[in-house]
């Protein structure tokens, strides 16, 4: 347990392989994610992104015949011990989707104490406060204060999508993956996240997987460029787009393929 | 064509309306207050009502929904959940065989289940045999409205670091309570109107029974045994009886849409 977090990295990756049934989605990658910075993940559709970062909160596992294996440390805890509880470590590492997923059935408010509320927290004035928060921190509060109890589906796509980032913040997880969260989503709104993100690095380390290159070049500090299961290339942002150590990692943002 | 498929669909209706039509004309002219007031008459006198037989049918529906709907709607979220294995193909397999299974002979399998173990014809025998009957039906449109629940939503709950089980029951269910109302309310009208098994379990009483111990009536055999006795009266007492039932039939159905169509079914 000792020196596992010697620098600033507050996620570090170590020989991490996913499979679907036999298909090998990714092949032993080994990362380092720095605190309270912006990780974009690109590469061409099937390069494994996805499923990395599904990875990462244990999520993979819960589809039918996927599974992984290897390390991922956070906090000098390898997520992927024997005796660690997949829902625990869920709490510490927030996911939003491809795909605005508010709960059905359910009140903004209620949307966003979820997390809350089913860990046990009732008091109605902590959970006033945080869902307050949340919803200002995902910079949605002006739009919905007047009508928290409206369903969360009653929102437009780019409002829902803010309310998943609220309902993912209001459990205060250190790090928050991504998956493509703009993709379904108008220039408007994609902006609007976007935005978001650079404000959120401050307080949350954010994985944010894109097939879009220019949004990763926007919004992120490093660049993990993937490629049918391998991680071809990992750095700085600013070197990655300009000068890449790789061949394939130029031929991809410039264009070449993909 | 259309013409053809016009006179089909018409065809179709016909015996709707005219079981509806017949039942109203013979029935409708006995329904008054004592009908849904007094007990029934002995032979020889006239007037009486089928209260007792009223109040039975809700106790018998209430005590078969007691336990028919937690099992039918836990057997339908396992199916949902869980049922893409072995056992999910085995418990769907037996869901539909109990489904089709006459329901005399389900009355003759509680007959010796609880009516003999019990020592006699009781409210609770006739509940558990409506209970075995709802269980299928409860399950399956159960099974197909949880199922339409997207995983994304599923995912999102897992990935809020909440357990499956907890995910399952205060999120993906409460999006489907409308959904599952409506298969429970439709499991309710179908076991309203079951004769057949409640003769070989809850037989009937021509007195008041509130209790769950002993025999009771209840309508769809207070219909039966009047409709086969030699009284003019009596005949007109089971039309009554009959357009009820239809009626508590239909409006409970009509409800059931209405509560289907206030949305939140699952869909997202």
């Amino acid at each position: 347990m000792t020196a596992q977090n010697s620098n600033s990295a507050v996620l570090q990756i170590r020989q991490l392989d996913a499979w679907f049934g036999q298909q090998h989605a990714v092949h032993g990658v080994s990362l380092e994610i720095e605190a309270k910075t912006v990780t974009a993940i690109i590469g061409p559709s099937g390069c494994g992104k996805s499923t990395f970062i599904r990875c990462l909160n244990r999520l993979h596992e819960e589809v039918p015949s996927a599974r992984a294996s290897g390390q991922v440390w956070l906090e000098n805890q390898d997520i992927y011990a024997s005796d660690v509880d997949p829902v625990r470590i869920r709490r510490k590492i927030g996911m939003v989707f491809q795909k605005p997923n508010p709960f059905p059935a359910m009140s903004i408010f209620d949307n966003v104490a979820a997390g809350l509320k089913l860990s046990g927290i009732r008091r109605r004035s902590v959970l006033r406060e945080v869902v307050e928060r949340s919803l200002r921190n995902a910079a949605l509060w002006e739009e919905v204060k007047d009508k928290l109890t409206a369903p969360g589906t009653s929102l437009s796509g780019g409002q829902q999508q803010r309310l998943c980032i609220a309902r993912a913040l209001a459990v205060q997880p250190p790090v928050l993956l991504m998956d493509e969260p703009t993709s379904a989503l108008d220039p408007i709104s994609t902006a609007k996240i976007e935005e978001l993100i650079q404000g959120l690095k401050r307080e949350v380390t954010i994985v944010i997987v894109t097939h879009n290159m220019q949004q990763a070049a926007r919004i992120s500090d490093k660049t993990a460029f993937f490629l049918m299961g391998d991680l071809v290339e990992y750095g700085d942002t600013s070197t990655v787009f300009t000068v890449p150590k790789e061949e394939r990692t130029e031929r991809y943002i410039t264009g070449k393929f993909g | 064509m259309s013409g053809l498929l016009f006179l089909a669909a018409l065809a179709a209706l016909v015996p709707l309306f005219s079981v509806l039509g017949y039942v109203i004309w013979n029935g409708a002219g006995y329904l008054n207050w004592d009908f849904f007031s007094k007990l029934p008459k002995p032979v020889g006198e006239t007037g009486g009502g089928m209260a007792n037989a009223l109040a039975g049918t809700c106790t018998l529906v209430a005590t078969a929904s007691l336990i028919g709907v937690p099992w039918g709607i836990a057997a339908g979220v396992f199916l949902s959940e869980y049922g893409d294995g072995k056992l999910g193909t085995v418990v769907r397999f037996a869901t539909d065989m109990l489904a089709s299974v006459p329901s005399i002979v389900i009355g003759l399998f509680v007959y010796t289940l609880v009516v003999v173990p019990m020592g006699g014809f009781s409210a609770m025998a006739g509940g558990v045999a409506l209970a075995i009957i709802m269980i299928p039906i409860v399950a399956r449109s159960t099974e197909e409205i949880v199922r339409l629940v997207p995983v994304h939503i599923r995912e999102a709950g897992l990935a809020l670091g909440v357990s499956r089980w907890k995910v399952i029951l205060r999120i993906v269910l409460r999006g489907c309570v409308s959904g599952i109302t409506t298969g429970v309310m439709l499991a309710v009208a179908r076991v309203a109107g079951e004769t057949a098994p409640l003769l070989l379990t809850s037989l009937n009483n021509q007195y008041w029974n509130l209790g769950v111990t002993g025999p009771i009536a209840s309508l769809p055999v207070q219909i039966y045994s009047y409709a086969i006795s030699p009284f003019d009266e009596w005949h007109g007492l089971a039309w009554a009886g009959a357009l009820l039932l239809v009626l508590m039939v239909f409006v409970v159905n009509v409800l059931a849409r209405l509560v289907f169509g206030t949305g939140g079914s699952g869909r997202d």
